[in-house]
């Protein structure tokens, strides 16, 4: 019973939660954001006491079933552990905690949580790992099938769906969400639930609380005939059958061992019928995780074959437009409502669920060491536009807080620097197309030479007004590098 | 600048129509070859039926319908060979001279400009096989290019056509879209760079008395003042005819003033008995696919014919048009413009005043007069003019351009002005992206500010995103 309730909610959320990270069209974010916000390290990053007591609650009532239900990477990996199973039976044997790494994985965390390591605290968190392979993996598919029925849709004049472009926002961001989606994926095949009971920091802090949690497993040693079931079939490896007891701490209370157990001698409650345990084992396996490397492959390849056929579009008539490319930034850019670079830095755990979310392909993993994977912004397909804050009503770390759209025209996330020599307006064309895109006409078009009549009129930027929105960057002729472009400020500002 | 070939469909209409099937242009299309011939009930056009009309120098039958060759289909399905880098479908192009041969077109009109300059060799190829008595061929000096303006650059173009062509004189000779130029001073100088400077025109008049050209004529669009003086120098050239754009739109509501109205141009023409060549009959396809409210009511008036037809049987109708001009990519548009003229059934008064009604309605619409001729192509900021201003038009016509965010159908038409404006226009191809630069300006046979259309249209697009 305990575990097929288990399933379903797991389905449920897991189900809801990819679809939150996956949607681009901003529809379920009103439905399903809480679901992005109940996640422990995104609850911890927020500040958000409600989410964190309410864990800290059920924790010590049910046990980690956190773990189980609620993360998706923990999902994740069952399902993965789940199809081995099917193929492998009572494939699973206890083996005492790895304490030492579990503890040196935490105390890393603690410590970039603290230092306000924001990438090292990316790659530990379990529901921004998984958001991440989502984004990066499996989005592109969704996306492309998308595109596939915006087609459709097109060809009978539907506007149901319409087309999305699908491209690499960072190459570093993909690399890392195919590894992550490997190791955890191998790991889950070879042994359950090993990743998260050896390396997941969250895992680790919610089995100090399960060990004094009110419901538990007990094992009933008059019961028990030893037939070691149970122990096979766990996939936390956390039952020590020869003392008959259970490793509370790593114990995810998915209830397999009870619907094993042929003797009644496994129950799941307060009061500990009586036990004792003992035993060791391994996990073992060495199936090959060629299924999964081959639909990265297949993404790489599907993404070079769309990119040839790009290009063969252009036609005789139009002219080739060549690509922008993103000027260097001495301060990056990031998206209004983060208040500044070091909330950002701070507090995010680059889940990418702003990134996925940007229906302008502003917002994109940043490069930078420092800051790897979190969002940063750049202006080469699109702009931050006024009547979008997406970004800000998703993000479930308070890395990127609520801004409404009159606070957000209205805040300084950069400047708009004009570069002359690529201006094509000081060239003698009739330009000003920046000027006359400007959302708040913090541009004013002024002769170059004041005493010259027929001086060519150029762009002068009036920084009091300016936002940094990169209308006027990303609208500017001039090409590959725009005439001007857009430098961040540390501390946003209002004006 | 530059003249242009009207054709039945424009190729979006043909797919859409293809694609639906229930299309009021496809469906009016199936149900006038019933009206076509009273008691036949077939879809094919009759051999043998065609309406001519006679020119006056020579006494020759001329078809009503002319075939225009500057949408020639290609092997590429989805496009006539202007538009793309690929090659001309020369099969398909012999099909359908053969068949508009056979049910009785004897008007091919071309260019050396067309096709990005394969539609005369291809249409060459097709006549060649054909009696030369059975088919008229009209080509123009297309001397767009300044490189071209010199006397010898002009000759060469035209001995070229008769090579392309296959033939030893051309019928009809057009000095080719006169008129065009920033402003009537501007056209002035570049007409006469272009025809009389280097004595071109003295070479083409020379040349019509020799037999090798048998009627000499021009295109006009653009500047009245070049079309009036050429005509108040007809005793001078004697124009042996004129290619004009008329249809039941443009005879009271061209693009810039009533002088331009077709109205003008082909009474000034009747005034002088000079035959009329109607080029746009069809008004770039926009006469085929008329804003819902009023192609219900052309419907209405006759339910089993094609909205299309009536622009059709508009242009024959005047006793001084000789040929009516129809670019046909595929063998649908032959078959259903054959269906309309094999034979012309001529309007009546009540006919022509019901359509001047409708055209004064349809100028109530906010439409850009863009007949998706491409001329102003490329634009050096790669944007897709055409593509913008049709698909203004088309949510214009179909009500998808709303203006009332309070509206309740509002959020339907905003989102079907914007997914399908990102359909049509790829972002970096947008309206917004113009610069006002005006290259494209001088191109535009319609006289549009093209420059201003397409900031308009990016400010509304702005405002339709931002009121979401």
């Amino acid at each position: 019973m305990l575990k097929k309730i288990r399933r379903l909610l797991a389905a449920v959320t897991f189900i809801l939660i990819t679809l939150l990270i996956l949607d681009f069209t901003d529809t379920l974010m009103a439905w399903l954001g809480w679901l992005a916000q109940i996640q422990f390290i995104p609850a911890v990053l927020a500040l958000n006491a409600v989410v964190i007591v309410a864990l800290v609650l059920l924790t010590l009532v049910f046990g980690r079933i956190y773990c189980s239900v609620i993360c998706p990477l923990g999902v994740m990996q069952d399902i993965v552990s789940w199809i081995h199973g099917r193929k492998k039976k009572n494939r699973f044997e206890y083996s005492p905690a790895k304490s030492w790494l579990r503890y040196t994985m935490l105390g890393i965390m603690v410590v970039a949580l603290a230092a306000g390591l924001g990438s090292i605290v990316a790659l530990l968190a379990p529901y921004s790992t998984y958001a991440r392979i989502v984004t990066n993996v499996l989005q592109p598919f969704y996306m492309w099938g998308n595109n596939v029925l915006a087609a459709i849709a097109e060809h009978y004049e539907s506007y149901a769906f319409y087309s999305v472009d699908v491209w690499v926002k960072s190459l570093p961001t993909l690399l890392i969400a195919i590894a992550m989606l490997v190791l955890v994926a191998v790991l889950a095949w070879r042994g359950g639930r090993t990743y998260c009971n050896t390396i997941c920091p969250v895992g680790t802090v919610l089995a100090q609380l399960a060990r004094f949690s009110w419901f538990k497993v007990h094992i009933d040693a008059d019961k028990c005939r030893n037939c070691n079931l149970c122990n096979k079939n766990c996939k936390s490896a956390c039952i020590d059958i020869k003392n008959h007891r259970v490793d509370y701490t790593r114990c995810v209370t998915c209830g397999n061992c009870l619907e094993k157990c042929n003797f009644g001698a496994l129950t799941y409650g307060h009061k500990k019928p009586a036990a004792q345990p003992a035993p060791a084992p391994q996990p073992a396996n060495d199936a090959s995780n060629t299924r999964r490397a081959m639909i990265v492959g297949a993404a790489v390849v599907a993404a070079d074959a769309a990119l040839a056929q790009a290009k063969k579009k252009v036609d005789g008539g139009l002219a080739v437009i060549e690509d922008k490319q993103a000027p260097k930034r001495n301060t990056p850019l990031t998206p209004p409502g983060s208040l500044s670079a070091a909330n950002m830095a701070r507090r995010c755990t680059a889940c990418q669920l702003c990134v996925s979310a940007c229906p302008n392909q502003v917002l994109r993993p940043s490069g930078n060491l420092a800051t790897l994977m979190q969002p940063t912004m750049s202006y080469e397909n699109g702009y931050c536009r006024p009547e979008c804050n997406r970004c800000s009503q998703l993000c479930p770390t308070g890395a990127i807080q609520p801004i409404g759209l009159d606070e957000k025209v209205s805040t300084q996330i950069g400047h708009a620097v004009w570069i002359k020599k690529n201006c094509l307006a000081a060239k003698g064309a009739p330009c000003g197309n920046c000027a006359r895109h400007c959302p708040s006409g913090a541009i004013e078009m002024v002769p170059l030479n004041e005493k010259d009549e027929d001086s060519p009129f150029v762009p002068a930027v009036n920084p009091a007004k300016c936002i940094g929105c990169g209308a006027c960057e990303h609208l500017c002729p001039a090409r590959p590098f725009s005439a001007i472009y857009v430098e961040g400020h540390e501390q946003h500002r209002t004006i | 600048m530059n003249d242009n070939n009207s054709k039945t469909f424009n190729r979006r209409s043909f797919l859409k129509a293809l694609g639906l099937g229930g299309a009021i242009v496809a469906a009016g299309s199936v149900v006038s070859c019933a009206s076509s011939d009273d008691n036949n009930n077939t879809q094919e056009p009759p051999v043998g039926k065609m309406t001519y009309r006679k020119n006056p120098k020579d006494g020759k039958d001329v078809s009503i319908l002319g075939y225009g060759m500057m949408r020639l289909p290609t092997i590429d399905l989805n496009g006539s060979a202007r538009e793309d880098d690929i090659e001309i479908d020369q099969e398909m192009v012999n099909k359908l001279v053969d068949y508009a041969i056979e049910h009785g077109v004897n008007y091919f009109d071309t260019s050396p400009a067309y096709c990005k300059g394969k539609s005369e060799h291809a249409t060459g190829i097709a006549l060649a096989r054909h009696k030369r008595d059975e088919y008229l061929i009209a080509t123009k000096l297309s001397n767009f290019a300044p490189e071209t303006w010199s006397h010898d650059a002009g000759v060469e173009m035209f001995q070229n056509s008769l090579k392309e062509l296959q033939v030893d004189y051309i019928d009809y000779l057009l000095l080719h879209a006169v008129g065009g130029g920033d402003d009537k001073d501007d056209a002035m100088k570049k007409f006469n760079a272009r025809y009389i400077d280097n004595g071109i025109l003295d070479y083409l008049l020379e040349q019509r008395e020799k037999g090798v050209i048998k009627h000499l004529g021009f295109s006009y669009h653009g500047n009245i003042e070049v079309y009036d003086y050429l005509l108040a120098q007809h005793d001078k050239y004697h124009w042996d005819f004129v290619q004009i754009q008329l249809n039941y739109f443009d005879w009271n509501h061209a693009a810039k003033n009533d002088e331009d109205n077709a109205e003008y141009l082909y009474n000034e023409l009747a005034k002088r008995n000079i035959p009329a060549i109607i080029m746009e009959p069809l008004l770039g396809g926009r006469l085929a696919k008329l804003p819902d409210p009023l192609a219900r009511k052309v419907l209405a008036r006759d339910p089993e014919r094609s909205i299309a037809s009536w622009a059709f049987r508009y242009a024959g109708t005047r006793p001084g048009v000789l040929t009516v001009l129809s670019g046909m990519t595929f063998m649908e548009h032959l078959k259903d413009n054959l269906l309309t003229y094999c034979p012309l059934k001529p309007l009546t008064a009540d006919d022509m005043k019901f359509l001047h009604d409708l055209a004064d309605e349809m100028a109530k619409y906010d439409t850009i007069p863009c007949n998706d001729c491409k001329y102003c192509m490329p634009c050096p900021f790669g944007l897709d003019i055409p593509a913008i201003l049709t698909h203004y038009n088309k949510c214009l016509t179909e009500g998808n351009a709303p203006q009332d965010n309070k509206d309740p159908d509002y959020a339907r038409h905003r989102r079907a002005f914007l997914v399908g404006y990102d359909r049509r226009v790829p972002k970096l191809r947008q309206a917004d992206h113009c610069i006002g630069c005006g290259h494209c300006k001088p191109h535009c046979p319609q006289g549009i500010d093209i420059p201003k259309e397409l900031a308009r249209i990016s400010d509304y697009v702005d405002k339709l995103k931002r009121e979401g």
